[in-house]
């Protein structure tokens, strides 16, 4: 069925179609009409969990960190400083190997005060051993709520996902969603049922001490089970294709890399506006692809270094982490390292601003120009007021 | 920002592809808000701001004095507002593709909202259903049985009055 509405909406009601057995929210914007739509299930009898307001994000993951513990599927929402809050208690999750999803509403940290979307809240958490998947439009929030879940319960994974909703571009934004039939989401996602759980008959403890001769190897299975989750995402995204007739063409969407020039890899709603423009572009006859990181975390490397083979590769970042260019930027650099391409950062959209296909225009043109003429510099920051944003 | 949201969905119901969304600002009650809504043929993928519309409509007249309503819109663009008055007397320029609809009155003997108050997001829908040959007036009326939050058959009757007593 065919609806018109918001990503939020469109996360809580892939949370009803999940069949979520709890929740655990607390407010912040611009996440609050997630655990807003998704209360008023529960109030209605149209979802069957058990839905806790918190007094905090930290309050509100470590009470999905006990739930899932005894095998209930659960979900909550945040934004930013919430998800900020939570930093601690996300290492406990992915560290105890609890399946938790968790949409996050990307938006900055301040200060000072800014409510407005960009990835440095997700970006800031890339280490804490969650998937992070990125989203394109509302149909992909919803979709990708699914996926994650199949994707974080399977056995061999066994970690949790973030599905990273751009602030308010997507969020608060109302778009046309199909909305798949019960049925077939039964069919996708088994129910949740871990082989260990806390059970009052068989008492046991779990997450207790690791003695220095055990950390390491626990350790190196959540890397190895992160390196597998690549295989079991590329497969959840051929299943859902299968039963719902959409894909997204695993961890990094291809879109005209084939025979391009230049490509630009770019997460979240931007990469639309790159297609669209990239596009317009193509009919002049400018040989240039976008390449859409869908997945983060676990990092793509293996389809990012196949981009190697063109001349230039232009890297988005929505956040900036002060290191050498972007976070995105970095790790593509890494995974085209001994391969031929000229790479460059460009940083834009922070803080709300808004991305326009003007923007994405001069990117393009300036990636064909440096896949003419070699690298200008390293960063550049797109449509800064004075013009400046250079290095 | 219901009207876009409205519109969209009525555009969405007919097979078209829309998106709706607000201007992301800090909106207070009572200030002035902006909404944008963007209609294809074709799936939409643009991730951003509207910057030259094909068709501004204003809620309030009052706003015609705080605001350039005429910013960016398009040479051959429309511009509706709801005002009692005749277009040529809203004191934008003539040359411009203007129309009013009288949409306050309209919404109050609907009962939408009070005199201080008028909740016109509805009927002036109407308007531009008239005014523009995007959306049929029955998807609009659909959309707006829909998605109203209360009175929803008055809400429906003040855009089908707004449309049939027509543009000025």
């Amino acid at each position: 069925m065919i609806d018109a509405i918001t990503a939020n909406h469109a996360a809580a009601l892939a949370a009803k179609l999940a069949r979520v057995e709890v929740a655990a929210v607390y407010p912040i914007t611009p996440q609050t009409t997630i655990s807003e739509k998704l209360a008023e299930m529960v109030s209605r009898g149209e979802l069957n969990a058990r839905f806790l307001l918190m007094e905090s994000e930290h309050s509100a993951m470590s009470a999905l960190i006990g739930a899932s513990y005894v095998g209930a599927r659960t979900f909550t929402a945040t934004s930013s400083h919430g998800l900020a809050l939570m930093h601690e208690v996300l290492m406990w999750a992915s560290g105890v190997r609890r399946p938790i999803v968790m949409p996050v509403a990307a938006r900055t940290i301040g200060g000072p005060w800014n409510i407005w979307g960009e990835h440095m809240d997700v970006i800031a958490e890339r280490d804490v051993g969650w998937m992070q998947f990125f989203c394109e439009n509302n149909q992909e929030v919803l979709d990708t709520v699914l996926m994650a879940y199949r994707v974080a319960e399977d056995p061999s994974v066994m970690l949790p996902a973030m599905v990273v909703v751009d602030g308010f571009i997507l969020t608060h934004t109302v778009d046309a969603v199909d909305i798949p039939d019960q049925r077939l989401v039964d069919e996708y996602l088994p129910r949740f049922d871990p082989p260990v759980k806390l059970d009052m008959e068989r008492p046991a403890r779990l997450g207790g001490l690791i003695m220095p001769d055990w950390w390491m190897e626990f350790r190196y299975r959540i890397a190895a089970d992160m390196e597998g989750a690549k295989e079991r995402i590329k497969q959840a995204d051929k299943e859902f294709s299968r039963i719902f007739g959409r894909g997204y063409g695993g961890l990094v969407e291809e879109y005209g890399t084939e025979d391009a020039d230049a490509v630009l890899v770019v997460a979240g709603s931007a990469a639309g506006t790159a297609k669209e423009v990239a596009d317009r572009l193509r009919e002049e006859g400018a040989r240039v692809g976008v390449a859409r990181i869908r997945v983060f975390r676990p990092f793509p490397s293996e389809e990012i270094s196949r981009l190697g083979s063109r001349k230039m590769v232009g890297v988005f970042d929505r956040s900036y982490t002060f290191g050498d260019g972007g976070a995105m930027f970095n790790e593509v650099r890494s995974a085209l390292h001994g391969t031929d391409s000229i790479v460059k950062n460009y940083i834009g959209g922070l803080g709300g601003r808004d991305v326009t296909a003007a923007h994405m225009e001069w990117i393009f043109r300036d990636m064909l120009e440096v896949a003419e003429r070699g690298l200008d510099r390293k960063v550049e920051w797109v449509g800064l007021k004075d013009g400046s944003g250079r290095w | 920002m219901l009207a876009s949201e409205i519109l969209a969905r009525a555009a969405i119901m007919e097979g078209l592809s829309a998106s709706a969304f607000p201007f992301f600002g800090v909106e207070r009650k009572g200030s002035p808000v902006t909404a944008f809504c963007r209609i294809d043929r074709r799936p939409i993928r643009l991730h951003t701001g509207i910057y030259e519309p094909d068709h501004v409509v204003v809620l309030d007249q009052a706003l015609i004095r705080l605001t350039d309503v005429l910013s960016g819109l398009k040479e051959d663009g429309t511009v509706l507002v709801n005002s009692p008055h005749k277009a040529e007397e809203l004191g934008l320029p003539t040359d411009r593709r203007l129309a009013t609809v009288d949409a306050t009155s309209i919404a109050l003997t609907h009962h939408l909202g009070s005199p201080s108050a008028p909740i016109v997001n509805t009927a002036i829908l109407g308007g531009l259903a008239r005014q523009c040959d995007i959306i049929p007036i029955d998807a609009v009326l659909d959309a707006i049985r829909y998605m109203a939050p209360a009175r929803k058959e008055e809400n429906a009757q003040a855009a089908l009055e707004t449309y049939e007593r027509g543009v000025r």
